[in-house]
């Protein structure tokens, strides 16, 4: 018997590049070790929900002397993503590969590549994979995290192949924007994407010099998303990190349950 | 290098409103085209500037960036974005980037163009 309900056509070819819509975030089969904070049941920000000035950052790389296509550069990055990531700063998510809709849990180390006793990251946060194809994919962030907007990674052939990630971004908070306008976050950020094309670079075995562009889109700050600092990952991280010895302390009075 | 896959073209409907009508593709390469189409849209001093997606073959994740450096652009000069003409799917885009809390979505122009009245 046919159903009389149209069934929701699938998207074909390139339209499957983009992840659905999601209202709320959801994290499935972290590894170990893995802080999951800040991301479960989160919504994604959008490029205009942000507070701080919006900014818009292109880092490149020329891949020169290596033979390599920008799809096979793409493919590369995509199944190893994190590995390419500055030491003290972990990528964790289920597939392991960048697909979209996939939602990854990212454990960062503090500006200036500052870590918790044991080298332990200081903030948790997430991102989600909304388009990913053979030459270039993006992510959205949740509330908390550092910068609300859309990071763009992507390689392309001009005369060789070129490896870019372009970053439109507002700090998400007004403590994350003072952090921006101090230049520590920006100063962390731009060291975190260079030293991945150069990692990115490496791999290829090519010795990458990376150039940086920025402008500044938007210099009017948001107050109507002042509020967002209650969601700020690197406080809640932080107070979850302080209150481990408690959680350690609760756990050693809790009987064992057979 | 790949090349820029659009057509743009810009009517102006009355002294407040102007459509731009976008064929083919809006990716990284659509830059120049598009904010050249938008420059000549508000020429004439049009607030309400209608994008027409009914001709869109595709777009990407670069062209949702340029659509929001469009949108900033637009509010700086206190003039509104407008959309019509958008598919099922391209619908869902605007959900999934929260673009659709920004740019009012209508069905067809002569909605769109009401709403610009």
């Amino acid at each position: 018997m046919e159903s009389s309900n149209p069934q929701p056509v699938e998207p074909q070819g390139r339209d499957a590049a983009w992840a659905k819509p999601v209202s709320k975030l959801k994290v499935t089969g972290l590894s170990a070790g893995a802080i999951n904070l800040n991301v479960d049941g989160r919504q994604l920000t959008g490029l205009m929900h942000g507070f701080g000035q919006l900014w818009q950052k292109t880092y490149k790389v020329r891949m020169s002397g290596a033979n390599v296509t920008p799809k096979e550069v793409i493919q590369t990055w995509k199944k190893n993503f994190g590995k390419f990531w500055p030491k003290g700063n972990y990528f964790y998510s289920a597939l392991g590969e960048i697909v979209p809709g996939e939602v990854a849990v990212l454990n960062l180390a503090g500006p200036l590549g500052i870590t918790a006793p044991g080298g332990r990251p200081v903030i948790s946060t997430g991102i989600m994979v909304i388009y990913a194809d053979d030459e270039s994919f993006s992510f959205m962030t949740p509330y908390g995290h550092m910068f609300a907007g859309m990071n763009t990674f992507s390689c392309y052939e001009d005369g060789g192949t070129v490896a870019q990630i372009q970053v439109l971004v507002r700090a998400s908070d007004p403590l994350y924007e003072i952090g921006c306008r101090l230049g520590i976050v920006h100063k962390t950020e731009d060291d975190f994407w260079k030293q991945t094309l150069t990692n990115l670079a490496a791999d290829f075995g090519v010795e990458g010099y990376v150039q940086q562009t920025t402008s500044l889109v938007d210099p009017k700050v948001q107050w109507s998303e002042a509020k967002n600092i209650w969601h700020n990952a690197a406080v809640r991280t932080g107070i979850y990190l302080l209150a481990s010895p408690l959680r350690w302390i609760r756990n050693l009075a809790r009987p064992n349950k057979a | 290098m790949a090349q820029a896959n659009i057509r743009t073209n810009v009517r102006q409907i009355d002294g407040k409103a102007s459509v731009l009508d976008i064929q083919g593709e809006i990716n990284a390469f659509a830059e120049n085209a598009l904010m050249d189409a938008y420059t000549k849209a508000t020429s004439h001093g049009a607030r309400y500037i209608i994008l027409n997606f009914s001709q869109l073959e595709y777009m990407n994740s670069s062209g949702i960036g340029l659509l929001v450096t469009l949108l900033i652009r637009a509010n700086r000069q206190n003039q509104r974005l407008l959309a019509y003409g958008l598919s099922e799917h391209y619908r869902q885009i605007f959900e999934l980037t929260r673009l659709n809390e920004a740019i009012a979505i209508y069905d067809n122009e002569e909605e769109a163009l009401a709403a610009a009245k």
